[in-house]
């Protein structure tokens, strides 16, 4: 078996996305990196498992009885343990292109992207418009509305921050995005699918926030160029499920010299003075076990990692569903995102029903992984909170609902003891805020900016 | 070459034509109108491309080629003498901060084309990067895998059990249908000289560092059904023969699917319009391009 070094310059823990994205980038800027993972697979709290892991991480089945096998080959599923989707303009897909991870992966569209409006029986679900033209043909809103929402769209593609000239003569340091919806006169419910569903709020607070129009804007922005950039919807998504990422970025990692190891605990962080100077680990699955103690400079990790280090900031509801048939009212649609806003149905937070397909190369032909999610509000009966989403699946074939799931956040941002600690995946349906937390705990960690674009450059070869 | 077709985005993906959102101004450059061009620096894509480009003269298709042996065995330098026709004596070991640069140039996606009588077989080289060093391979890596070298070297016994280690590996980790090619390297180190034609001399003269005969390598991988060759990667012996018959060895049923079996289950609705390349449009987003 071959050596550990004494001294890394980070030695980083869990293989999640957000700590895979850090190795990477860390690696190529030519940072000595151990990275390490106490589990037999990459990915972490984002990994993608087959269906027999699903059932034997839930034990929602009888002893003895092996349920996945009705399913077909295991290894055919890849269940995403987050329900998240790229933004195809977004920072992920940035990064992605800049360290050239896209040679690993594989992405698709994602068909479609849905609103739904009222509740019950009364429900209605909906493209949502992502241009004045497509506001001018939706059944969301009625004719007059509807030529407000184009001008209003027209008016977000205009809108350049530095250039008053374009504010509408709104104070926009002041402005609460209330009063901009106020300014264009849109009716409440034309508000909620562009809060929602375009600018991806996850409850109202942004509304009455003074000077975050700005913000609301850059979002919707990034909601019309992502879909103006592949055409049916703002997501794309990798074959074989999120857990591709990690992968891929890892790989980028080992490319550039880091080293990987799986299955390997982590006994002890080593401090001296406060600080984190390295660690004592068991690398197992192996006989005999390897322990080692090596050093670094400062260390990454997951919440996992450091219990005494993280507080609970929330708790996310999920439900992970496998159907027979496509979301109904999405025209069939291979893959979904549909969003119930908080309103339409007397919640605080949004619900969310992402859903793919064989499609996408997670499951076998003929199936649908859909995954409710929500952010509890409630301390009991979660499956209530969850239930206008499961509504809206028919008939389902496999539900995995387990306890709330606790967001973690560092308590310190890890410039005295030298552990940079990242959050946990929230509630949101993209991954910005995964990247901007990957920017930092970048700049913590290092005292410097994080700069993709043309991260490999001139390291680059030639082929043929 | 990929370097350089990364720089020319005006391929577009999915070339359905896509509604323009006034919300990004970008969107409604002229660039947006022209025709796709085959131009894909997206290996996954190049196949699929090459079939459109009407100088193409034959049949061309992407295989992946994923790399696996000991350290020291000469996996990189074999794939180097492939691509480059080149062979560096006192190479580093791939693995490891110090010769970070190298690591990354070898090892990083190599390619290379190889043509046969009736089509054109373009290798996407996977290299381990060092993962596999304490068993942290990911599943990535076997995925949509068409081929694998497995290497030993065959002055040292011990890289023929590893070798057959992961012969085992890729029969429950890659697809059913894998060509696998079992590689005896380091050919240059016994008594045969690498530039001469000489075969099947069975290595017992004195003098000779052979300590793995080709009968007995021979045998195993007749049982295993592998493609087998000795091979020195610093003379070049052989070598060019090992991806020729991996290459004639790919049945030409699972070249139709642009990536290997697995992407036969995602053309469903939709299908691979579906698809997207990163790299294009984003690029062109950026600025303008000469091309």
């Amino acid at each position: 078996m071959d050596e550990i070094a004494p001294e890394y310059d980070v030695i980083v823990l869990g293989t999640g996305l957000t700590e895979c994205i850090l190795s990477g980038v860390l690696s190529v800027k030519g940072k000595k990196v151990l990275h390490i993972d106490r589990n037999d697979h990459y990915g972490g709290e984002a990994a993608s498992v087959n269906l027999e892991t699903l059932f034997k991480k839930y034990g929602n089945f009888q002893q003895g009885t092996e349920p996945w096998k009705a399913y077909g080959r295991p290894a055919d599923w890849n269940i995403d343990l987050v329900p998240k989707l790229l933004m195809s303009s977004g920072e992920l897909t940035n990064i992605l292109v800049s360290t050239d991870v896209t040679r690993y992966l594989e992405f698709k569209q994602v068909a479609g992207s849905f609103v739904q409006q009222n509740s019950g029986s009364k429900a209605t679900i909906a493209k949502v418009p992502s241009d004045a033209g497509e506001a001018l043909r939706s059944p969301l809103m009625g004719i007059f509305e509807k030529r407000r929402m184009k001008s209003f769209i027209e008016w977000v593609g205009t809108f350049d921050a530095n250039d008053a000239g374009t504010h509408k003569g709104l104070d926009l340091s002041k402005a609460t995005m209330k009063e901009v919806y106020d300014k264009f006169g849109l009716e409440a419910g034309t508000r909620d699918f562009i809060g929602h569903a375009m600018a991806l709020y996850l409850d109202d607070t942004y509304l009455d926030a003074p000077g975050k129009a700005p913000e609301s804007i850059e979002r919707i922005r990034l909601y019309g160029n992502s879909v103006a950039r592949y055409g049916k919807s703002p997501y794309i998504y990798p074959l074989y499920g999120l857990g591709e990422l990690p992968q891929g970025f890892a790989r980028l990692s080992a490319i550039y010299g880091g080293t990987y190891m799986l299955n390997a605990s982590v006994d002890e962080v080593l401090y001296d003075g406060g600080k984190a100077t390295g660690i004592k680990a068991t690398m197992g699955g192996i006989e005999p076990e390897m322990k080692f103690e090596t050093k670094a400079k400062f260390i990454l990790g997951d919440p996992s990692y450091f219990p005494s280090k993280v507080k609970v900031v929330g708790h996310v509801l999920k439900a992970i569903c496998v159907l027979k048939h496509p979301l109904a009212g999405t025209g069939d649609a291979d893959s979904a995102q549909l969003i119930i806003p908080q309103s339409q149905v007397g919640r605080k937070n949004d619900i969310y029903v992402a859903c793919i397909s064989s499609a996408h190369n997670v499951c076998p032909k003929g199936y649908y992984i859909a995954i409710v999610s929500t952010i509890a509000e409630t301390s009991a009966n979660h499956h209530l909170e969850l239930q206008p989403g499961l509504d809206r699946l028919g008939k389902i074939e496999e539900q995995f609902l387990g306890p709330p799931i606790p967001l973690y956040e560092p308590l310190e941002d890890g410039t005295k003891d030298n552990v940079f600690i990242s959050k946990s995946y929230d509630a949101t349906s993209h991954f910005e805020t995964t990247t901007d937390d990957v920017r930092d705990i970048y700049r913590r960690a290092t005292g410097e900016e994080l700069k993709v674009e043309g991260l490999r450059e001139g390291l680059q070869v030639s082929e043929e | 070459m990929e370097a350089n077709l990364s720089a020319c985005p005006t391929y577009h993906a999915g070339a359905e034509p896509h509604p323009t959102s006034i919300l990004d101004p970008r969107q409604q450059s002229p660039d947006n109108e022209k025709p796709a061009a085959p131009t894909s620096s997206h290996p996954q894509l190049q196949a699929h491309n090459d079939h459109t480009m009407a100088e193409a003269p034959k049949p061309s298709s992407s295989v992946k080629l994923v790399l696996l042996g000991e350290a020291a065995v000469g996996k990189s330098s074999l794939v180097l003498r492939f691509v480059n026709n080149d062979f560096q004596e006192n190479k580093e070991p791939t693995i490891g901060g110090e010769t970070l640069t190298w690591h990354a140039t070898a090892a990083a996606f190599l390619t290379q084309k190889c043509n046969l009588p009736t089509r054109t077989i373009k290798f996407e080289i996977w290299d381990t990067a060092g993962q596999e060093r304490f068993a942290s391979l990911a599943p990535m890596y076997y995925r949509n895998a068409q081929a694998a070298l497995v290497v030993y070297d065959l002055t040292k016994p011990t890289s023929l059990v590893k070798a057959k280690h992961w012969v085992a590996e890729l029969q429950r980790q890659a697809s059913p249908g894998i060509v696998i090619a079992l590689v005896g390297n380091k050919l240059d180190l016994t008594n045969e000289s690498g530039d001469a034609d000489s075969e099947g001399a069975d290595g017992d003269e004195s003098g000779d560092a052979r300590k793995i005969s080709t009968e007995e390598a021979q045998a195993y991988a007749e049982e295993e059904s592998l493609l087998f060759f000795e091979t020195s990667a610093k003379t070049g012996h052989n070598v060019s023969e090992v991806f020729t018959a991996i290459a004639n060895a790919i049945p030409e049923t699972s070249l139709k699917s642009t990536r290997g079996p697995g992407a036969a289950n995602a053309v469903s609705r939709g299908g691979d319009e579906q698809r997207v390349n990163l790299n294009g449009p984003r690029e062109a987003a950026k600025e303008g391009c000469a091309c």
